[in-house]
Parts: C-alpha cells; structure tokens; sequence
C-alpha cells in the first residue's frame, strides 16, 4: 500500500478549536504526523502592550473561554510579583475556589467532549448537564457564568457572603450525586474502554523529555503539578497531585476523573476556612521590572512572564499555555495508530487552540 | 435489564430535564452582570469610566467645560466587567441583572440614550 498524506483539520467534527494535523498513512495505520497551527492567532500578547497594564486582566482573561480565570488570576499573580503587592488571605482562598470550579467545569467539558469524540451523544449530553450547576455556581458567585472577570491586581473584586455561601453549599450537594452517576460510565463502561485502554501510549521518560504538562504528564506517572508550589492558598489547603502510570487515552481520562473530585473537594475545603478580612488592597503606581510565574490550568502548566518599565503599559507579556507543550507529546502518541483513532487521541490532551495560538 | 427500571419510570413520569422556553425563562442570580444602562445626564464629565473601560466601549467628545461636551456609549463593544459602574460615583452608569434583548443593528448610545448617528461618530474617531 503506498503512502498517502491527508488533512486531518482544521474543520473536523470532533475538534472543538481549529488545529490542522497532516497525516502520513500507510494503509490505515498513522506513520507520520505534522502540525499546523496557527488558524485562531488574535495578537493578544501585543494587544497587552497597547492596553494600560490594569485593564490587561480583562484581556487576558479571553485569552481562552474555559479557564478563563486562571489566566486572568495568572496575569494579577504576575503583576502582583513585580509590584510586591501582599494579596490578602480571603481574596486568596476566593481565587481558589473560583480556580477549582473553572477546572470542575473544565473537566466535565471535557469527559463529555471525549464521550462525543467516538459518538457516545447521550453520555456527552449527560456530562454537559451535571457542568449546567458549575456554571450556576459561578453565575451566582461571580455575575457571570464563563467569563468570570473578578481577579483584579491586588484581590478579587467580589466577595462571597455567608447567604452566598450557604446556597453555594447547597448547589454542590445537589453536583455530587450526579457526578457519581456518570463517572462510573468512564471507569466500567466496555466501549469507552476498547476505544482508550493502550491507544496513544506515552512512555514516562518521553513524557518528561518532550515537556509534557498536566493531565497529558500525570497519565504517564509523572508527579508534577503546579499546584504543589503553593500558590494562591493551596499550600494551606494541602494539595497531593493525581497520577496515573499507564500513560495511554484511558490513564489521561482517569486522572482528570480523580481531579474532578479533588476540585470539588478543594472547593468545599477552601470554603470551609475562608479566612474574615478584606478581599483587595489598594495598588499604586506602575510595574517596573520583571516576574514569571506558574499556575496550573485544566489542561496542565501555564507560564506568564510580564516586563514593565515604570510606565502604565507593559514593555513585554509573553504566555505560554498547556497545550503549545503538549502538542509534541501528541506527535509522538499518533505514529502506529489506526485513522479511527486519531481524533480520540488528539481530545485525550484536551487541546485549547485559542490559549496555544492568543 | 432490570435496573434501568427505576431510570425508565423516573424518565417517563418525571418533570422534563429543560425549560421550556420561552414561556419559562430562566430566574438571574442577584448581581449577575447583564444589561448596562447608561444615563449620561447626570454625569459630570470626569472621564473616569473612558479610563478605566478595557474595551474601550465609552468616549467623552470635548472638553469638561465645552458646552456641548458629550458622551457615547458603545453596547456592542462593551464586554459587561462592569467595571464604569463600580467607578462612577455620580449613578451615571449602572448594571442591571437581565441580559440585553437581541437587536438588528449595532447603535451608539449618545448623552441622553439616543442613537447616534454614523458621520457623528467618524468626525469624532469613535
């Protein structure tokens, strides 16, 4: 059988966002795969030099819909570290909590987006459902239900009372039941297991070697998460990372699986010793200097790097998302596969285009 | 299968999983972030709220003390942060909970809520 190189992408009905993958194949076995990205740039790291440096929160904040406050939280945490602004312990344990739920509903995204990519409707129907009181929650919490826009430098900007937090209490007890009934689907189901079990294998030392973040490095048993640098409140909440050692489809599913749960529970936990006292300090003047920081999105580490030379815009912002570092680790997965499997494979790393491309 | 029975019964008696829309809309949470009305008439020019907008969606036409200083707003550029609303300290602008109603063209709001009109907007670079 000869060689044959076909599009996969940049419109595919499994792709959620436009990555385009050529494909090499040799009858219906993948032997070689290339990358094209580059279809949804939209300037933003350049859009921020032209912004004053308060307002980039909100840009940064689009830079992806789903994680949305992680980046916005990311840019603060930045511009925090340059200015040497002590964010107060409350607004803290909020950008915790707030954090948790954008994975929470990331997660559940994404356990549907799976189940849609080899045409399991009903479970990707069901999942979006149980995500339908995630976004409830921010809704109430923040005003708005993906776009949450509350970080701002020095603190958050809304509070969240003891009514609030009572009803919060509430929605989530109403979550955990039907968490528990879909799950089970991802761990026992027959289909879901034949579809992920040994496809799209990467090996701990390749995991390592290429960078990989996140979901993408814990499902090959590496033990990293930058949670585990204490940031925001987590190193008072306690933080163990979730790993899975198999490193194929299904090990990557299990541990956004076990993160679901884990987020819930850090919410719950965080909410349980949200310290009393302000939730903003007051910040004056200009940055002036430079900061890198790391947090952890859904879909692994994410790296903001800020310059500011004392004036009200930035020199430099420079981003660099989960899913850039993984898409080598996903090159390396696809080779040996068959074509019916290529799409689960790509959905298993859960690639954020709008975050690699900005 | 007999355990899908209780699914099957609670599916076939129970209350339907969606609304039914439109004739039941979907109560707002209490400070939900929606529809943003502006009220230029009480305003005292500042420019705060042009300032500190990342969309740059508000603009002040002239000079505080022109007399015919005015102000526009841009719905459609305006990305709800809110963020005019929690500067301004005359009541000027304000956010509402319900969302904005569709509409068939993209207006700019002037001083008084009316729309204004398009060779208004290019002399002033807005």
């Amino acid at each position: 059988m000869p060689r044959m190189t076909f599009p996969f992408g940049p419109q595919h009905p499994v792709l959620p966002e436009a990555i385009q993958l050529k494909l090499t194949v040799e009858d219906e076995r993948v032997v070689e795969v290339l990358p094209a990205i580059g279809y949804m740039h939209r300037g933003i790291e350049k859009a921020a030099e032209k912004n004053p440096y308060l307002n980039n929160v909100f840009l940064c904040e689009r830079i992806c819909g789903i994680c949305s406050f992680i980046h916005g939280m990311a840019y603060c945490q930045t511009i925090e570290e340059i200015m040497k602004v002590e964010v107060p312990p409350r607004a803290e344990y909020l950008r915790v909590i707030w954090s948790e739920l954008s994975r929470l509903h990331s997660h559940l995204l994404w356990l549907g987006l799976l189940a849609d990519s080899f045409g399991f409707e009903s479970l990707f129907m069901q999942c979006w459902r149980v995500r339908e009181i995630v976004l409830d929650v921010l809704e109430m919490t923040t005003g708005q239900r993906v776009i949450q826009s509350t970080c701002v430098i020095g603190g958050v900007r809304r509070d969240i009372d003891a009514e609030q937090a009572a009803r919060m209490r509430e929605m989530l007890k109403t979550l955990k039941p039907q968490i528990d009934a879909v799950i089970p689907v991802f761990k026992h189901d027959y289909t879901i297991k034949s579809r992920t079990v040994g496809r799209g294998v990467l090996p701990k030392d390749q995991a390592w070697k290429l960078g990989a973040v996140g979901p993408t490095l814990r499902g090959s048993g590496g033990a990293w998460d930058a949670r585990m640098t204490g940031y925001a409140a987590y190193d008072e909440l306690g933080f163990e990372p979730m790993v899975e050692t198999d490193g194929d489809s299904y090990a990557r599913t299990l541990v956004r699986v076990r993160e679901t749960y884990q987020a819930y529970e850090l919410v719950l936990k965080a909410l349980d010793r949200l310290p009393e006292g302000e939730t903003k300090v007051k910040v004056k003047g200009f940055p002036n200097g430079e900061a890198a920081i790391r947090v952890e999105q859904p879909r692994g580490e994410l790296f903001y790097y800020a310059l500011g030379d004392g004036t009200s815009h930035l020199e430099r912002l420079k981003v660099r998302t989960p899913t850039f570092v993984n898409i080598p680790a996903l090159l390396t997965m696809l080779p040996g596969c068959e074509i019916a499997d290529v799409p689960v494979i790509v959905l298993s790393i859960d690639p954020c285009m709008s975050c690699t491309e900005r | 299968m007999p355990w899908m029975i209780p699914n099957i019964a609670k599916n076939l008696t129970g209350a339907p999983a969606t609304r039914k829309y439109p004739f039941e809309k979907r109560p707002y949470f209490p400070g939900a972030r929606g529809r943003l009305e502006v009220d230029f008439l009480t305003c005292t020019f500042c420019g705060l709220c042009e300032r500190v907008c990342p969309a740059q969606a508000i603009k002040k036409i002239g000079d505080k003390k022109d007399p015919d200083v005015t102000m526009l707003y841009k719905p459609f550029a305006c990305i709800y942060c809110a963020r005019c609303a929690e500067v301004c300290k005359f009541g000027s602008i304000k956010i509402f909970e319900e969302h904005t109603a569709p509409a068939d063209r993209k207006l700019t709001l002037g001083r008084e809520g009316e729309p204004v009109d398009e060779e208004f907007l290019l002399n002033n670079g807005f």
